[in-house]
């Protein structure tokens, strides 16, 4: 059994986590099903490709941003639910130079 | 099925495979190395023989020359090789002799010395060594052997968010039943740690690995941040992974970290340090690239390699299997060529990790038993050695 046609869809890894990666294109304004450990929706406020994030919650800028349940960066801009999560609005904390 | 066919090795672990080797000690004796290898695959048939393409071998000192030298004679020390045949122009860097007298003690080994012999001496030289030796080869066969003689080397490259998501836990799993065994598997590539390392090192079998774990990612860490002097986060996540979905190398890390499974870590090995007779789950110190990764764990004495791939690579190795699997529909599409396991079921909810994972097993013994990887039909026999000091 796939996860059924029809409605743009994204995982969410951890409970703990900010942010879903999608397992389909999504358009603005469509409906994203989350799946996974946790369960509703969130409306796209942009197109997003499959495998990117889409946030579930806002993040504040400066706020960490969640997967897997744990930090995967830091957000260096207001990030609404729904927009995409990526390296335009989210750093490392790791890995820059001295 | 628990167990494989594979060929004896003495007090050694078995191999999979029964290559040939040619090891040249030099860049400047692998075009002789070429000519022998494509000579001898005229006479005894592709795949036979084996070479390992070094670029290395010269203007190199101290510790790097070391690595070098110990990438050489570990790669053709692993129990995949039955015999080398060691190629040397004759003033490089890398001590020849010494290379051969250290795979001599474990295996049939020659040395053919391109400034001694001549260059057709020394072409002809190696193509007959090859030859006999693959004669040799061929009288010994397969037999069974338990599982817990596999050393399994976990790698993923060219990841995305399906390598995090689906592969990569799978390719865990299958880890996990292979230390549950009595097996080995080595996970490397420490700048993929970066983020990920303080939930890996929880399972350290003690305070000192723990810290040896940790120690190891800081290091080359700060290794990369001076040589380089820049930001790595244009290398780490590559261009292809940020394509791909992922975001920051803690992203990138956390999955890649999956395909270690839940095992206890045993242990933290150099690059291309021999796992000998040590079970259990280890790290080695290798870089992010497949190649030099692969051929670091490979030169340690993993047997077959279990690799993970999101947008696809048709790399393998010299001297060992390497099964490549994705999660990914569009590149077990695209590249199903290249691609061992299609896990992209697991992805859209068709089919469960569990049997996901007894499938992947199942494929590593057959592998192991003689099944040939793609990237074995393909010629795809890559070799790399990660380099650590400048070049005289």
């Amino acid at each position: 059994m796939g996860w059924g046609q029809g409605t743009a869809r994204a995982i969410v890894v951890d409970a703990k986590d900010n942010v879903a990666t999608l397992l389909t294109d999504a358009k603005a304004g469509e409906a994203v099903e989350l799946v996974g450990s946790v369960r509703g929706a969130v409306t796209a406020v942009q197109d997003i490709p499959r495998g990117h994030k889409i946030a579930i919650a806002s993040i504040p800028r400066g706020s960490y941003v969640f997967k897997y349940g744990e930090v995967i960066g830091v957000a260096t801009a207001d990030i609404g639910v729904g927009q995409h999560v990526h390296v335009h609005n989210v750093d490392s904390l790791r890995g820059r130079a001295p | 099925m628990t167990a494989f066919m594979g060929y004896e090795r003495g007090n050694d672990r078995p191999g999979v495979r029964n290559h040939v080797l040619i090891v040249p000690t030099v860049s400047c004796s692998l075009g002789l190395s070429e000519l022998a290898l494509r000579r001898a695959a005229e006479e005894v048939g592709k795949g036979r023989v084996k070479l390992l393409r070094n670029l290395h071998g010269c203007g190199q000192a101290g510790a790097d020359l070391e690595q070098t030298t110990r990438t050489l004679v570990n790669t053709a020390l692993n129990p995949n090789v039955y015999a080398a045949i060691v190629v040397s122009l004759g003033c490089e860097s890398v001590d020849a002799d010494r290379v051969t007298d250290e795979i001599a003690k474990h295996k049939p080994a020659e040395l053919v010395r391109i400034q001694d012999l001549g260059y057709s001496r020394a072409l002809d030289r190696v193509r007959s060594l090859a030859k006999g030796f693959v004669e040799e080869a061929s009288r010994q066969a397969r037999r069974e052997f338990d599982v817990s003689e596999l050393v399994v080397g976990l790698e993923c490259g060219g990841s995305d968010y399906t390598s995090g998501l689906v592969s990569n836990p799978l390719v865990g799993m299958v880890s996990d039943m292979v230390v549950r065994a009595g097996g080995s598997t080595i996970i490397s590539e420490v700048p993929e740690f970066i983020g990920a390392e303080h939930i890996y090192a929880r399972r350290a079998v003690n305070e000192e690995v723990r810290s040896q774990v940790i120690e190891a990612v800081r290091s080359f860490e700060e290794w990369l941040k001076r040589e380089a002097r820049v930001d790595f986060r244009g290398a780490q996540p590559s261009p292809g992974n940020i394509a791909g979905g992922i975001t920051t190398i803690e992203e990138k890390s956390l999955g890649a970290v999956k395909k270690s499974g839940t095992a206890p870590v045993s242990g933290v090995l150099g690059y291309a340090e021999r796992l000998g007779d040590r079970r259990g789950h280890y790290l080695m110190v290798t870089p992010g690239y497949d190649i030099e990764s692969v051929s670091g764990m490979v030169a340690g004495g993993a047997q077959v390699v279990l690799f993970t791939t999101g947008r696809g690579t048709p790399t393998g190795h010299a001297v060992a299997p390497v099964i490549k699997v994705t999660a990914n529909p569009d590149t077990a599409k695209a590249l199903g060529e290249v691609i061992d396991y299609d896990a992209s079921p697991v992805l859209d909810g068709r089919k469960g990790f569990e049997e996901a994972a007894r499938e992947l097993f199942d494929l590593l013994l057959r592998v192991a038993s003689g099944q040939l990887t793609k990237a074995e039909e393909l010629g795809q026999d890559d070799f790399g050695i990660f380099r650590i000091g400048p070049t005289f």
